[in-house]
């Protein structure tokens, strides 16, 4: 396999999801507006909590940037799922391009649209008067941590695509585990203010690494010993979902 | 036989065993260069089983199968660069256009996007699809979305193309136009595969024809040459002489 052909490849399959996502304009809109609603109910809803700053819209904007991404890679599999329902996929599988192009598409897809929900995530909490400690070179150090967590879960979300047999299993699974997993971490609530048995398992929760790490960015500025743990925490994280995936890909497509 | 120089296609002794099941048991045939090929059996024969070995969608549990002087367990990428397929199910997203379609196809047949794009038009030009080029497939009616699927399947000008049940669904006037298109299509050379519950048209579009039953090749010849060996006057009546059940459309 050549260069220029996987590049061919991820041409066109990028192309497919920004072409089927256009196709679908409530659900575009839906996707950027999601995190606009993370942030003004929750910066709303808990602003009289006592948090780490005083200030809980700027403690909890790092939560409304991971929450995003995590919430829409958690479904983004699915629509690999959808290929092998109608036999989409089975046709692509039929052509001489790499199998792990399908997948790497995707989160190449994923990867580019909750870096712009990130970000517009960013921009508004700016405009609502949050300010970011570690300047402009700490925003791209958050959308790449919030990269580096959604890659994960969008590998568990493939590996879910390809070991259920519709999608009518695929939704109440991520609905059962999205709102326990958010609220298990620190994207809303901070450590100290949780049950002892919450505070275990969000210590647990890569969420609650991605967050803390973007957090230190925005309130506190650059901290390097932090961030480097954070980032090995979740590239450790990432390694385990991809390796799930594959051995779920490929009992999938056998 | 066909000499191996002249056969697109050469099975011998392919077995396909799904956990105690035998799809397909000790299947030899072989598809001469440039012939319409039918493969004809009752539901759960053994049809799309052999077609996906040959696509090189399954691995054969035992014997032998080259598509274009390939082999499809030792060699599967030359073999899909070399193929063409319309599967029974969807083969289109119906998200995209007409167009976004064929050069999404070119693409994943690593085609250059603008050699993808020149492809495309020809294509659809020749499939009488070029006024729809625009128009998103999920509203293209069933014929009109086959000979998408169709044209889809040619983009990289394949040597082999497998048709599975491409005329399913399809009214009297859509079948009629797409058998016509197959027919073009086979005029300029390429090798065609397919399976059809329709023995009428398998009788007057397929230049030999294999009756495929429980996993088994029953018999293998013309149209004409089953007729008079099985003294039917129809394939109807050679596919009834052969499997002992009529084939239902």
């Amino acid at each position: 396999m050549t260069a220029t052909n996987l590049w061919r490849e991820h041409r066109v399959l990028f192309g497919r999801w920004l072409a089927r996502l256009r196709r679908e304009p409530l659900a575009m809109l839906a996707l950027l507006a999601q995190p606009m609603v993370w942030l003004v109910l929750f910066g709303h809803l808990f602003t009289k909590m006592t948090v780490p700053g005083g200030d809980y819209l700027r403690f909890m904007t790092a939560g409304a940037v991971v929450m995003t991404t995590f919430n829409a890679c958690l479904t983004g599999g699915v629509e690999l799922l959808f290929d092998r329902e109608s036999g989409f996929l089975v046709r692509m599988l039929a052509a001489p391009a790499s199998r792990v192009s399908l997948v790497t598409s995707r989160f190449a897809y994923l990867t580019a649209l909750t870096g712009a929900q990130g970000l517009i995530v960013l921009v508004a909490a700016w405009i609502m008067g949050v300010r970011y400690a570690s300047g402009i070179g700490g925003i791209a150090v958050c959308l790449a941590i919030g990269a580096l967590f959604g890659a994960g879960i969008t590998a568990l979300s493939v590996a879910l695509a390809f070991s259920l047999r519709s999608h009518s299993q695929f939704f109440p699974i991520t609905g059962f585990a999205s709102l326990p997993l958010t609220f298990a971490s620190t994207a809303l609530v901070p450590l100290a203010l949780m049950p002892g048995w919450m505070r275990a398992i969000a210590r647990l929760n890569p969420m609650t690494y991605a967050v803390d790490a973007l957090r230190e960015m925005i309130m506190t500025g650059w901290q390097a010993e932090p961030l480097a743990g954070t980032v090995g925490a979740l590239l450790a994280f990432d390694v385990c979902c991809v390796a799930a995936a594959t051995l779920a890909i490929r009992r999938g497509i056998r | 036989m066909t000499s191996s120089a002249d056969a697109a296609v050469e099975v011998i002794g392919l077995r396909k065993d799904f956990g105690a099941t035998r799809a397909l048991d000790e299947a030899t045939f072989d598809v001469t260069r440039g012939e319409i090929f039918g493969l004809l059996g009752p539901n759960g024969a053994g049809k799309t089983t052999t077609m996906r070995i040959l696509l090189t969608l399954l691995k054969p549990t035992a014997g032998t199968a080259r598509v274009a002087g390939h082999d499809v367990t030792s060699a599967p990428v030359p073999v899909r660069e070399q193929v063409g397929w319309v599967p029974q199910e969807r083969a289109v997203d119906p998200l995209l256009t007409v167009m976004e379609n064929m050069t999404f196809m070119g693409g994943m047949y690593h085609l250059a996007p603008a050699a993808a794009r020149r492809r495309a038009a020809q294509l659809l030009e020749v499939a009488g699809l070029a006024g729809h080029s625009a128009e998103v497939a999920r509203e293209l009616s069933g014929g009109t979305r086959r000979k998408l699927e169709l044209a889809m399947s040619l983009v990289n000008v394949p040597a082999v193309l497998f048709l599975d049940e491409p005329t399913v669904g399809l009214d009297i006037g859509a079948r009629r136009d797409l058998w016509a298109y197959v027919r073009q299509i086979s005029r300029e050379g390429t090798t065609i595969v397919l399976t059809t519950h329709y023995l009428d048209e398998a009788d007057s579009l397929c230049d030999r024809v294999a009756i495929i039953d429980r996993g088994r090749i029953q018999a293998t010849g013309t149209p004409g040459e089953l007729k008079t060996s099985y003294q039917a006057s129809t394939l109807d009546d050679a596919f009834l002489a052969v499997t002992g059940q009529e084939l239902a459309a």
